[in-house]
């Protein structure tokens, strides 16, 4: 690849690319280098930027049709599910699309702390894609709220009152919030003019976040540096495109079925019942995608150190790139990591668990425990290991344990008869 | 292929523990169970169901019970009980609604047309709890949906109404129901054998005015239950087609470089 080269063939191409080089924009995209061998957990870019697209689409239709009201919301959106052409299925869409969007997300960010993408000289992508991952969460947590059922409001009260624990100032914050002494109809509109603001600046960091990400190139499974353009790397299209195309479909088939046949398995049934300021239903939960943050929140007794142990957990990850000192990135040649990677899925899968169940008895202490793992996860295991782990050898490139099969047998041939095979 | 085969083992698993923890988070009473004709994929409503249904709604449950979000025109619209347009503007003229103003300024009654909403039995929330000794009984538009275990549920609760377990103490207008959250309920039975009389011949017992109504409360909740299954059935056909055929394109582009996809 050599932008700096390119050329457009037409006349008019070559007019226009003076001005605007948008040509060599698109030249750029299809010869992008990309290592030969990611494997499927790196389609998930393409696919979280497929559901950003379809979450926004959809979200202009809803919003045509939507009312953002305390007294007419709840009707507007069974409006939208009955008389509106199609309004189920576009409602359906975007409420399952939010969850899909989030189990991509969990996958990807869970990809790259497998591979350790976020290690130099990707720091800035993924601080960028932890911007994009606390957007998202404020995006759909206000998002829930809009239909303005039971659920809607219980959770728009407990995760607003949130910011009353801030000491001397937070009582005036969360009316500020609120805009009243309560969850009600300026916090509704508010809270829809913001979901409709928040997609278009994630938008913009995802373009940021690719264009950091086009700077490097791809970090890939054997985590070492690559030449760029070399005989380690295909071109973006058509390798990478259909790929990633196939890989969507698996993924599409897999939303079609929540939306076509289990639409509200995701959400709550409080839901369906219209907001109501002096009914609490039973348990407040949030959507699934945030229970692990909500289960770190409650495990801690004081409601402010809570608070800041929920934003405390995001910010660790926010750091992890000066958090983990191992110069290998990735997990495959790092034995003792690895298990403690695991260690650390199994933490977040059962702190999402506890989330969802009443903070009491086991299901408090067992949040407990898992809350403290998962900062000493990343407070003293990343940076410890890091010092103290014996990596295992790392090969000169990945083509040599892409053709050669295990990487070890690829070390040990010699590196000029491969030049020759190729 | 390998990490293929890995992800989807991982949706699977995801898929398993979304449903499983959904079906597990009941409360303690198991709930009773029954093979309704629109679940599964090709699930279709009984139209005969449907239509009993709207009869033991209308002339049982109505007189509490609002469906406001639902128009005399769903009535007769396709995936519904289907009933004639005829048939639909008969039951709408039964009710008055109040229009207007009219020329002179004047608001006027008139007989509901099929544009109209369903008339509610109260006029508001308050008239609604001040007639049924404090306890609001819910709008059923989107009942199914607002309860977890959805039309097992309301069969269940239907079905439920039992003597209360010796040493349990009811107050006045508190009945004991087995499924019910607390297994306290403020309505009393609402159906009793042959309290409705079916045109169709069907007997009234409680259990088959109790799956009728059940069947109907889902239409009213999922009114595009019907084609959503048929399209959703399309669409993963579609799907499935289309990600064969690419999987082959790419075996076939990923074949000009050693590299295996």
């Amino acid at each position: 690849m050599s932008d700096h080269e390119y050329t457009p063939k037409s006349k008019v191409g070559k007019w226009f690319n003076d001005r605007l080089p948008l040509l060599t924009l698109a030249n750029h995209l299809t010869d992008y280098p990309t290592p030969k061998n990611l494997n499927y957990w790196w389609t998930f870019g393409g696919i979280l930027t497929f559901c950003l697209i379809t979450q926004i689409i959809t979200g202009i239709i809803l919003g045509m049709h939507y009312v953002a009201h305390a007294d007419l919301a709840f009707q507007s959106v069974e409006h939208i599910m009955r008389d509106v052409n199609y309004g189920w299925l576009i409602r359906y869409v975007h409420a399952n699309g939010a969850s899909m969007f989030f189990l991509a997300v969990y996958i990807h960010i869970f990809r790259s702390l497998y591979y350790g993408s976020y290690k130099s000289p990707r720091e800035v992508i993924w601080i960028i894609g932890m911007l994009i991952y606390f957007l998202m969460m404020a995006t759909a947590f206000m998002g829930y709220v809009l239909p303005w059922g039971q659920m809607s409001f219980w959770g728009a009260t407990v995760i607003t009152n949130l910011f009353s624990a801030i000491p001397l100032v937070g009582d005036s914050i969360t009316t500020w919030l609120w805009g009243g002494y309560s969850v009600d109809n300026p916090t509704l509109t508010r809270f829809f003019s913001l979901h409709y603001l928040f997609p278009f600046l994630i938008l913009g960091l995802v373009i940021l976040h690719i264009w950091a990400l086009h700077v490097p190139g791809n970090n890939n499974p054997i985590g070492i540096d690559i030449k760029k353009p070399s005989k380690d790397t295909v071109p973006f299209h058509p390798y990478i495109v259909i790929k990633d195309l196939f890989a969507l479909l698996i993924f599409l088939i897999i939303f079609a079925f929540f939306v076509f046949f289990s639409p509200n398995i995701l959400g709550h049934a409080d839901n369906y019942i219209e907001a109501n300021p002096l009914v609490t239903p039973a348990h407040i939960v949030p959507e699934w995608y945030l229970l692990p943050f909500y289960a770190i929140l409650r495990s801690v007794p004081d409601k402010l150190l809570g608070v800041i142990a929920m934003f405390a957990a995001i910010f660790v990850l926010v750091i992890l790139p000066w958090l983990d000192t191992s110069k290998v990135r990735s997990t495959v040649f790092r034995p003792i990591y690895k298990q403690f990677y695991w260690f650390l899925v199994a933490d977040v899968l059962i702190l999402g668990y506890v989330g969802a169940m009443p903070a009491e008895g086991l299901y408090l202490l067992i949040a407990r425990v898992a809350t403290a793992y998962y900062f000493a996860h990343f407070l003293i295991i990343l940076p410890f290991l890091g010092m103290k782990e014996k990596t295992t050898p790392l090969p000169l490139s990945i083509t040599e344990p892409v053709l050669g099969g295990s990487a070890d047998m690829a070390m040990a041939r010699n590196n000029t008869d491969f030049k020759e095979k190729l | 292929m390998k990490n293929f085969l890995k992800l989807l083992a991982f949706f699977t698993l995801f898929s398993t523990l979304t449903f499983s923890k959904v079906s597990a988070a009941g409360e303690s009473q198991e709930l009773l169970k029954v093979d309704w004709s629109f679940k599964s994929f090709f699930g279709k409503f009984d139209r005969a169901s449907l239509q009993r249904g709207y009869q033991v709604y209308s002339e049982v449950c109505a007189s509490c019970h609002s469906l406001k979000h639902l128009s005399y025109r769903n009535l007769a619209e396709k995936g519904g009980p289907e009933f004639t347009e005829l048939e639909a503007k008969a039951i709408a003229s039964n009710f008055e609604v109040t229009d207007g103003p009219n020329s002179d300024g004047e608001m006027f009654e008139r007989p509901a047309k099929l544009s109209d909403k369903f008339v509610m039995p109260y006029a508001n929330v308050q008239e609604a709890i001040a007639a049924n000794g404090g306890a609001y009984p819910p709008d059923m538009s989107v009942l199914v949906k607002a309860r977890g275990g959805g039309a097992n549920y309301i069969y269940s609760v239907l079905m439920g109404y039992e003597d209360p377990p010796a040493g349990m103490e009811l107050d006045d207008g508190v009945y004991y129901n087995k499924y019910m959250y607390g297994n306290k309920i403020k309505m009393a039975s609402p159906l009793d054998d042959d309290i409705v009389e079916y045109s169709d011949g069907t007997k009234a017992t409680i259990d088959q005015m109790a799956k009728d109504v059940t069947t109907f409360l889902q239409w009213t909740a999922e009114p595009h239950l019907e084609t959503r299954h048929k399209m959703g059935f399309r669409v993963i056909i579609y799907l499935t087609v289309l990600t064969i055929l690419v999987y082959f394109s790419m075996k076939k582009i990923w074949s000009r470089i050693e590299t295996k996809v």
